[in-house]
This record gives structure tokens, sequence and C-alpha cells, in this order.
């Protein structure tokens, strides 16, 4: 991995598409999703189709696909958690007694997360970080958002560095002190991270000063989408929108 | 416009916490010129080049008194735009000036903010960075440069404003010996005036003919590097030391190229 922010760096037609487009296709799918009745399985396996072949045209390996969606694991717990704590009729599955409800709960929150997962995933790995930002301002995000986010893709690698530094002198001084004693070095650590940090954005605005900064950030992005790659990009995102139209017609 | 590209009368400065940082610092620098400012830690060479543009002093509402002009331009609010475009300042850390997710980005910094668009943006970019040799790398993100390299990209930035005076903060700085004569190169076939502060004297006696020798919130020496290096009661009076076995009657300067 190059360590350029989440980006696999491989060219197909879902990298480039415009970042915009690819942010409102985010966006818009995930409304879909989350709209749709639990009970409609039907919608969420043509949801799942429709994902997993965006992920194949991106060219995404699949395990990089899988080791990112760890971070959804805090969720599935609570899902599996859903069918024992539910109240309401019950049903017997291999002699655990289940609520019917929790189940459905749970079945609701795993799949709609990991559709949502899948989507963010797919966004994060086809397009760089400074595309990313561009897209942002061309939907108009404030400009002093931007800049915000802008500054921090930036300086993520140096204060990390920073604190890896810090770790690393910690240590080599002979510092142990177990899980507790480390909690308490980190914890001083941050405050002496935010001083050297406050400190570097100063020496930053000087920077930008004397470059004739008058408040202001140049525009990142110069060219608009076309109509062409808007549709492209939102195909599956009004396909989601017309099943989950259908979903709802059908659960009336 | 005539007149030096430097022109510094006088000038007094205090930092608001009440510390005296200069006291009086008179001196000019020809168009053209490369001059080296030498002094120990502490002497004021950082705070005396960030009245160049504007940063300190009382243009930017701080205290102090004296009279700046940069090639003929006086140093006051009105135009601070013109003298911070004319004063290219490459700060020591490229950290600090590398603040955009891209090296492009970054380069193109400047020159938008001076109102640049579009194509002539884009080939403005190109030339700063193909005066450093960096053009291969635009797309990159900074952090993935190497130290010597982000220095260079540094310089770019503010080459890319097409400065009349470049001033330098301890370019030499960490670099290892091949980046450190990668820069001097660099440097050296620049058509800018420039000003340079440096601990690294040979790297001055490489580059700059003059030099001028600040402690105590005033220059104390102004002459050829040369001769200044030569003069060893100057320099341990003022805490400065030439590197081991270095003799600088002994090797060639700039004004023999």
């Amino acid at each position: 991995m190059s360590g350029d922010g989440l980006l696999v760096a491989v060219d197909s037609p879902v990298h480039r598409v415009p970042a915009q487009v690819k942010l409102v296709a985010l966006f818009v799918f995930v409304l879909a999703v989350v709209s749709t009745p639990a009970a409609i399985f039907w919608a969420f396996s043509l949801y799942a189709v429709m994902l997993v072949a965006a992920v194949v045209v991106a060219k995404l390996p699949a395990t990089v696909v899988s080791r990112r969606l760890a971070v959804e694991t805090p969720f599935i717990v609570f899902a599996l958690l859903l069918p024992f704590v539910a109240t309401g009729p019950q049903v017997h599955v291999l002699g655990l007694h289940l609520s019917q409800s929790g189940v459905l709960g749970a079945w609701n929150v795993l799949a709609k997360g990991t559709l949502g997962v899948i989507a963010a995933i797919l966004l994060s790995a086809t397009t760089a970080p400074r595309d990313l930002l561009a897209g942002l301002e061309r939907l108009r995000l404030p400009a002093t958002l931007v800049a915000i986010l802008s500054f921090m893709v930036r300086y993520l690698s140096v204060v990390s560095d920073d604190l890896h530094r810090m770790r690393v002198a910690r240590e080599s001084r002979g510092y142990t002190g177990g899980r507790v004693g480390h909690l308490k070095a980190v914890a001083g650590g941050v405050g002496v991270l935010f001083v050297r940090s406050f400190e570097r954005g100063e020496r930053v605005h000087l920077a930008m000063r004397s470059r004739g900064y008058t408040g202001r950030m140049p525009l990142l992005s110069v060219s608009g989408a076309t109509r062409a790659q808007w549709l492209e990009g939102l195909a599956i995102s009004l396909a989601a929108v017309t099943i989950a139209v259908a979903a709802r017609v059908v659960s009336l | 416009m005539s007149g030096p590209a430097i022109q510094v009368e006088r000038l007094v400065f205090a930092y608001p916490d009440g510390r005296q940082a200069l006291f009086g610092v008179d001196f000019t620098v020809e168009r053209g010129e490369r001059v080296a400012l030498l002094g120990p830690n502490g002497a004021g060479k950082t705070t005396l080049v960030l009245h160049l543009n504007g940063i300190l002093g009382s243009v930017a509402g701080g205290t102090g008194s004296g009279r700046i002009q940069i090639g003929g331009t006086g140093l006051h609010r009105e135009h601070l735009t013109e003298i911070r475009r004319k004063v290219g300042l490459v700060f020591q850390d490229p950290d600090d000036q590398l603040f955009m997710p891209t090296v492009r980005d970054d380069v193109a910094f400047g020159p938008a903010n001076l109102g640049l668009r579009g194509a002539e943006l884009d080939d403005r970019v190109h030339e700063a960075l193909v005066q450093v040799g960096m053009q291969d790398h635009a797309d990159l993100a900074p952090h993935h440069l190497s130290f010597g390299q982000r220095r260079r990209v540094a310089v770019a930035t503010v080459l890319a404003m097409r400065p009349e005076v470049l001033v330098l903060d301890e370019p030499s700085s960490n670099l290892d010996p091949a980046a450190r004569r990668e820069l001097a190169d660099i440097l050296a076939g620049l058509d800018v005036t420039l000003l340079m502060i440096t601990h690294d004297l040979p790297y001055a006696l490489q580059l700059c003919e003059r030099s001028l020798l600040m402690d105590g919130g005033r220059i104390v020496a102004d002459g050829k590097t040369r001769d200044l290096l030569g003069d060893a009661d100057l320099m341990a009076a003022h805490r400065l030391e030439l590197p081991y076995g270095f003799d600088p009657l002994s090797v060639p300067g700039p004004e023999r190229s």
C-alpha cells in the first residue's frame, strides 16, 4: 500500500467517475437502503448483487474489502445481542429462545449496516483524498470546512509521526509501566502533542501569509462532471431508489 | 522601480512579551547579490527575515520602528501584497511550508493568491517545479517525499511567485550531503537576489560572496564571506566555529566562478 489514504491505486471505470458524483451516489444509495422495510428480503439481495458488481468493476481485491469491513464489528455484536434481549413472540432455533422482532431487528441492522459500509469502502478505495476534497468543494461544502479537512489529510501523518517519536523516546528511557501507566503517559503525550501541533499551526499560518494568503483558499477543482458521468455514477443509486420504492409498495 | 533589492534602516523590534530582538539593524543588499546571514542562535536572524515581507513589525501591528524598502518600494500596509510577491520566504521546516494535499496544489497556492488561473497557473507551477527538478512529483502528497525533496518543493512554492528576493532560513539543515549539494546547485543557478540564514559556514562560503554577521540583535560585521570566516577573533567573539579541518582560504568560492 502506498499509504495514500485508503485509495487502492488501480485504474477502473469506478476510479474515473468524478468524486462529487460518487459522493452523491453514496448518499442516495444509503438513503435508499435504510428506507427499505427489513422484511423485504429480495430488495436487499438485489442491493448486494449491485454492490458486488460495482466492487468487481472497481477491481478491488476481496481481501481488502473484507478486512475493511472490520469497522462494522461493534454493530455486529450489538445486532447479535438483539434476539436475546428483545421482547415479544418467541421462536425456537436449536433449543434457543429468540425474540421474533429481535431476529428481524438484528437482520435489519446487519443487512443495512453491511451494505452501507461496503458502499463507503467502495468510495474510499476508489477516490484519492485530494479528489474527495475537490468533490466536496464542488458540492458547495463551505470553504472553511474543506480547508480544515485538507489540513487534516496533510498533517495526520506528521502528527502521528510525532506521537510515534514520543513513544520511542519514552520507551528508550526504560519506560514500562503496564497498561494503566501507558494510558497515563499517552494522556500526558496528547497534551504535549496539542501544544506542538498548535505551534506548528502558527508556523503554517506564517508560511501561508508569506505567500499572499488573505483568508480565502484557492479552489482545488477546475472542471465539473458531464451529464454522462452523472448518469454512469448514479446508475446503481437510481436503481436502488427504484427498488426501495418497489419494496415500500409491496409491503403496504 | 529602482533602488537596492533590500534596504533596512534603523530596524528595532520587541516581541509582545517585551523581549527585544532587534536593536537597530542597518544593511543594504544590491540586486543580484547573494548574501549569507550568519550568527549564533538567538541573534535575531529569523526575526529579521520575518520583517522583510511584513510578517512581523509595525506593518503587522507589532511594536517596532525603522524603515524597510524592497526594490524601491517602502514596506507599508497598502503594499503588503506586492512586497510578499517580491520577497519569497522559505521556512526552515518544509512541513510548515507544504500544507496542501499535493505538491502541485502547494506550488499553485502562492500564484493563485496573486490571481493567476487556468493554463497560466499550470505553466507557472510547472516552471517552478522544473527549476528545482521536481516536475515528475507534482501529483504526490508531500509526506511521500524525502526530506531533501520536500525542501526543494518548498523552494519551488516560493519561486512560483517569481520573487525578486529569495530568503532562505537554514536551507541546508537536516539534509544529507548529496541533497545539500543538489540544493546548492539549484540555488547557484537561480537568477534572483539571495539572502540566506545559515549555520553551515562552508555553505555560506560556497554560495555567497558577501556575509552579514548578526549578534544580539545587531549587525556586527559586514564583508566578504572569506574575510569574515578567516577572522578567528571575530568568529570566536560571536560563537561561530568552522568545521574541523576547514580552511576558508583554501577552497574556491563563488567569486572565482
